[in-house]
């Protein structure tokens, strides 16, 4: 069981990210909930590349090859996410701030109607 | 579909995938486990290459490809940003005013900023050795520029944050990116492959042939990036306003 723990977490944090988004009554409130279910990657990236007594793979002061190192590859993916999520949230955000400024409004549940 | 029923379709959807999530994790490799060969790989490359920090090795020598890609998705999310925020017909712009700051607040800021902006530069310079680079140490400069928004006004921000000059580092990082790979080309390799520098000593600023080049490109980039980005939302909250509540505020004045 403790073996599943941090890939437990990763998939609840990422269920709860859903609940916010589906229960959201404001945009930027719900862009937040995006970031969080996204987050949710990190956790399952790093628990992934996870060794036991491992140390971070950086030599720079550190001997090669003198300790396991955790997984270097899955670092440089959540790097990779990290930039992607970032680059998503403020895009987003921009067109909340453009809804808000068209319909005069930020809940989701408001803005049924199309408007050209 | 009401608020109740919306609720009931969400949480059948979440259980399903809850025990999906549950079945796949029961056969991933075990937490904590010893098998990383992509990881072992990884780091044996990085060594022969003389990059300490096997996460950039990784970033800009093994999938600098990849890298590319992730860098021009920034790029393109801050054009995208800059498009969706402009300034449009029926809104006006007005000139920010200036703003007290609590004296205390104004000096941390302005002690902090250069502290702030050496650290930022520092993480770029040495994202091939030690944990940081290019998208982390871009971060921390584009932050330590805005504590002058915080610690002064923005009008003092706007005095050294000419953003068209910002705007055309965006595309010089991108671009220095690109060159650096063609010119592997040149040299007979394949696109961005690390063959066109020495590899250099190990452990020292110039090792591990391009990936300092690359993470400086990156690090232009986003340093850049994130103050064009931020000066959009800024012009967003402080100068550009509607101009038919102007005209309503100038109305009752």
């Amino acid at each position: 069981m403790t073996h599943l723990f941090p890939y437990l977490i990763a998939g609840w944090i990422f269920l709860v990210g859903c609940y916010g988004l589906a229960t959201s009554r404001h945009l930027v409130h719900a862009v937040g909930c995006l970031a969080v279910c996204q987050s949710a990657t990190y956790v399952l990236l790093l628990a992934v590349g996870y060794r036991e007594g491992g140390t971070a793979p950086v030599h720079s002061d550190l001997a090669p090859h003198s300790r396991p190192l955790v997984d270097p590859v899955v670092q440089a993916l959540t790097l990779t996410d990290v930039v992607v999520g970032a680059t998503v949230t403020a895009l987003l955000l921009a067109l909340v701030i453009q809804v808000a400024k068209r319909h005069g409004t930020v809940d989701p549940d408001e803005l049924s109607e199309l408007r050209g | 579909m009401t608020i109740r029923m919306r609720r009931w379709v969400m949480g059948t959807g979440a259980i399903g995938l809850a025990a999906l999530f549950v079945a796949a994790f029961m056969r991933l490799p075990r937490f904590g486990g010893d098998r990383h060969p992509y990881g072992d790989r990884a780091t044996d490359a990085a060594l022969t290459r003389h990059t300490a920090n096997v996460v950039s090795s990784i970033n800009f020598d093994l999938r600098a490809f990849d890298t590319l890609g992730e860098e021009s998705i920034l790029f393109a999310a801050v054009l995208g940003t800059v498009v969706l925020l402009r300034q449009t017909r029926e809104e006006d712009r007005v000139p920010p005013r200036s703003a007290a700051v609590d004296p205390w607040v104004r000096r941390y800021a302005l002690a902090a900023l250069p502290v702030a902006l050496v650290v930022g530069l520092y993480v770029v310079a040495h994202g091939q050795l030690s944990p940081g680079g290019g998208f982390q140490g871009g971060v921390i400069v584009a932050t330590a520029v805005h504590l002058l928004y915080i610690g002064v006004d923005y009008r003092a921000l706007e005095r050294i944050r000419p953003v068209a000059l910002y705007e055309v580092g965006d595309a010089v990082g991108e671009a220095a990116y690109l060159l650096v790979g063609a010119a592997a080309l040149i040299g007979g390799s394949a696109f961005l492959a690390n063959t066109l520098l020495p590899y250099g000593t190990f452990n020292t600023l110039t090792s591990g042939g391009v990936v300092p080049l690359l993470n400086l490109a990156v690090g232009i980039e986003v340093a850049c990036a994130v103050v064009v980005l931020v000066s959009r939302f800024l012009d967003q909250a402080v100068e550009i306003t509607d101009a038919a509540s102007d005209a309503e505020g100038a109305g009752t004045r």
